[in-house]
């Protein structure tokens, strides 16, 4: 994975993390590593990747069971509001981005509908 | 755990390090970052007592270092420091012998991770199997305290992968590990508090993650602001 060095970097995995929770990368229930393992995962500091764990316990994202270890909520309306919040999230930096490039919010929006599925996929290289 | 207290070292009219004082906590893995030259090295020699302070003391537990913290601290040098005749296998034996906080079983599952036959003779291993030979035969001690002097200098990208992936592997609460490294970004996800020194002086100490959220500095960022011109503190 790449990181963002001036980005805190919890966040960032906190944000991998979700993301494979909300596309079922993650299945609801299922055993995340041990922090220990976490953090050789993604070759961050152990302490990083307890914060990352303990934020998103506060978040309501994953629960610990005591000696069992951390896993994702088993809460279906709850997952399906982290990805209203992510899509969210992702138009919100979208408009944010046109804005202070000088586009107007329409302009924004009618741009969105010259791209199809298809084409998307392919500037990606996929 | 291991506090350096207003050490300076001086090698006839030069100051190798100078009136330098720093505390290590175990459950952190710190950064030990500066130029070449700048007093890592020396400092990290003085901490494991093979080289005497000119005035001050590196204390560990609250005893001045010596022959009994030797066996909680584990120190790795950059230089090498095998017999070229030692297989492997033969370095673990030497180490085993020598500390008894060395466990073999560690010491071969990372050689095998680590892809290096035991029967090996060093003077056959390149550069880069050297800088692993290394790292395997220091964490394969139990210490409490690990001093690793630039353990990702001048090796390729996969050996640096397995290098930090065993350094991660020995974290624990219990453990204090110390990196120094002129290669900045590469410790730049893995260390929590970043010990910057400048000139043979402490420039400054950094939480790390609190840089990214406070300032939105990478250690890079800082790193820049402190060698690239003036370096006062702001964290």
């Amino acid at each position: 994975m790449e990181f963002n060095p001036a980005l805190p970097i919890y966040l960032q995995v906190m944000t991998a993390i979700k993301r494979e929770i909300v596309t079922g990368t993650l299945e609801m229930g299922a055993r995340l590593p041990s922090v220990r393992e976490l953090a050789v995962q993604y070759a961050i500091n152990p302490n990083t990747a307890g914060r990352v764990y303990r934020e998103l316990e506060n978040e309501g994202i994953c629960f610990t069971r005591r000696g069992m270890g951390t896993f994702v909520t088993e809460d279906a309306q709850k997952v399906a509001q982290l990805k209203e919040a992510m899509a969210d999230e992702l138009a919100r930096q979208y408009l944010d981005g046109m804005r202070r490039l000088g586009i107007t919010r329409e302009e924004a929006l009618r741009r969105l509908g010259r791209f199809s599925p298809v084409s998307v996929l392919e500037e990606k290289g996929e | 755990m291991l506090e350096c207290r207003e050490i300076t070292k001086k090698y006839g009219r030069k100051t190798a390090v100078d009136q330098v004082s720093f505390c290590i906590e175990p459950g952190h893995i710190y950064a030990m970052l500066g130029p070449n030259g700048s007093g890592k090295t020396t400092l990290m020699k003085m901490a494991v007592s093979l080289v005497k302070p000119t005035s001050g003391a590196f204390y560990y537990k609250g005893q001045p270092v010596g022959v009994d913290s030797r066996r909680e601290i584990a120190y790795m040098s950059t230089e090498p420091y095998f017999y070229n005749w030692m297989s492997a296998e033969d370095v673990g034996r030497y180490y085993q012998d020598f500390f008894e906080d060395f466990s073999m079983e560690t010491y071969h599952a990372l050689l095998e991770r680590m892809e290096l036959d035991p029967r090996t003779k060093t003077k056959a291993f390149s550069s880069g199997m050297m800088a692993k030979l290394k790292i395997a035969v220091t964490m394969a001690r139990r210490a409490k305290v690990y001093l690793l002097d630039e353990p990702l200098n001048g090796i390729d990208l996969l050996a640096r992968d397995e290098i930090i992936r065993s350094i991660l592997e020995a974290a624990n609460r219990d453990v204090a590990l110390v990196i120094s490294s002129h290669l900045v970004d590469e410790l730049e996800k893995v260390v929590d508090t970043a010990i910057f020194i400048r000139e043979s002086r402490l420039a400054d100490v950094c939480e790390v993650e609190a840089l990214r959220i406070m300032q939105g500095k990478s250690v890079v960022d800082r790193y820049r602001e402190i060698y690239g011109h003036g370096g006062e503190q702001t964290c």
